[in-house]
């Protein structure tokens, strides 16, 4: 089967970097998957799982906390902020940040710019993901 | 001249020194290796980060109402220097190299009747800029106590810069560093982070510019610009701090060994100088009781 490079990157390093059939990231407009020859485009993500397939199995998953992807026919580049396997997922972590984010969300006043409180709500979110993620794991 | 004793007592004394400073560029030299890997593991993500700014940068650049994180406020009063240095000196010059720079910058901007703030990361910067410019110093942030700096306590930076500009506190910004080229050679680097320097041709040429495909955008440029940024800016900073901090490892290093060859130089002068004096009070005592011996 066809297959195109995936390359998924978080700031402090490179995670993956190989031909892969299929992968699944989370669009922050719903998941989307992506097959060799894809259209050229930009997105960004929300927190959730990527799947990648390979040999007609789903070989790898791992959470990304949010981030960009970049398709292109040959390619798809994600970069993510944080990037972690699902194995490795603690659930301790992820209820931590949860409560951190929502007392941030709570700190959040409507004096408050709009971006500043989609950020807040986003954190919340991307946190939540992660632990769906780490029960799921 | 020195007595034997005092003599012997420089000579450990020295012997001392030499002890620390090697088992100091031992550690600078393993702490190096590792701050090496960790700027080199970076590098992809900002990279990939460089290619989607410019393909998505250039398109947005030219319209109006372009975030000012790309193009700026427009204006070019306020300047906003980020001095990064180590928390840390013994390491030659590397910390007085960017404070001298971001001196001279920050005299260079005054003259020509701009206003200047100072933000630091690095606890050596903001002694060292303390004492002339202490009114521009608007911030001062440390790593101190951090085993290895993470992508989250720069984009902390980042934010703080974000909320700056934000609030229209300053107009342009740029980031003062050592870059590290390489062990011996670091260099006091000026980047300028907003307005966004767009590489060359783009900025000219836009987004119909040749093979570059066509790309969809979800959600809207806009959007995906307005989170693109700021971690562009994060991500800038963060490259700055590890380049900073291979560098300061790779001064120290440099320092320590220099230091180490003083002092064996010390050493071997010093030792000189205690045997002639022992041979000399030998030969003194010698004719003492020579002559003693033919008087007789």
């Amino acid at each position: 089967m066809a297959t195109f490079l995936l390359e998924l990157v978080s700031p402090e390093r490179l995670l993956l970097s190989r031909q892969v059939e299929m992968a699944t990231i989370p669009a922050a407009e719903g998941e989307m998957g992506v097959l060799p020859g894809h259209a050229p485009m930009i997105v960004t993500l929300r927190g959730g799982v990527i799947r990648v397939r390979e040999n007609g199995a789903e070989t790898e998953r791992l959470f990304v906390g949010g981030g960009f992807a970049e398709v292109s026919p040959e390619r798809v580049t994600v970069l993510a902020d944080e990037a972690t396997p699902l194995a490795n997922l603690s659930r301790a972590e992820a209820e931590r940040r949860i409560a951190e984010a929502e007392a941030a969300l709570r700190e959040v006043t409507a004096a408050d710019t709009e971006t500043r409180r989609d950020a807040a709500l986003e954190r919340v979110l991307s946190a939540r993901a992660m632990l769906d993620a780490a029960q799921a794991a | 001249m020195a007595s034997l004793k005092d003599l012997r007592g420089r000579i450990n004394s020295v012997k001392n020194t030499r002890k620390i400073t090697q088992a100091m560029k031992m550690v600078a030299a393993a702490k190096l290796r590792r701050a090496q890997a960790q700027a080199e593991a970076a590098r992809p993500y900002a990279e990939r980060m460089e290619a989607i700014l410019a393909s998505l940068g250039a398109a947005v650049a030219s319209t109006p109402g372009a975030p000012p994180m790309l193009v700026g406020t427009g204006e070019d009063r306020v300047h906003l220097l980020v001095v990064v240095t180590a928390d840390r000196g013994l390491a030659g010059g590397f910390n007085t190299n960017v404070g001298r720079l971001a001196r001279a910058r920050i005299r260079a901007l005054e003259a020509e009747g701009k206003v200047v703030k100072v933000l630091t990361v690095g606890r050596k910067g903001a002694a060292y800029l303390r004492r002339d410019f202490a009114s521009r110093i608007v911030g001062e942030i440390t790593f101190m106590g951090k085993k290895r700096v993470e992508f989250s306590d720069a984009e902390a930076v980042a934010v703080r810069v974000t909320e700056m500009l934000e609030e229209g506190e300053f107009d342009v910004c740029s980031l003062l560093y050592n870059r590290f080229r390489s062990v011996i050679s670091q260099i006091p680097t000026d980047q300028r982070l907003i307005p966004a320097p767009l590489p060359e041709g783009q900025v000219t040429a836009p987004a119909a510019a040749g093979p570059q495909a066509q790309y969809e955008y979800e959600p809207a440029e806009e959007t995906i610009l307005a989170t693109l940024l700021p971690r562009n800016l994060a991500i800038q900073i963060y490259r700055a701090v590890l380049e900073s901090t291979a560098g300061f490892y790779g001064s120290q290093m440099t320092a320590m060994d220099n230091a180490t060859r003083n002092a064996g130089d010390m050493i071997n002068r010093l030792t000189l100088n205690y045997n002639r004096t022992r041979q000399a009070n030998i030969t003194k005592e010698l004719i003492e009781i020579i002559s003693g011996a033919e008087a007789v």
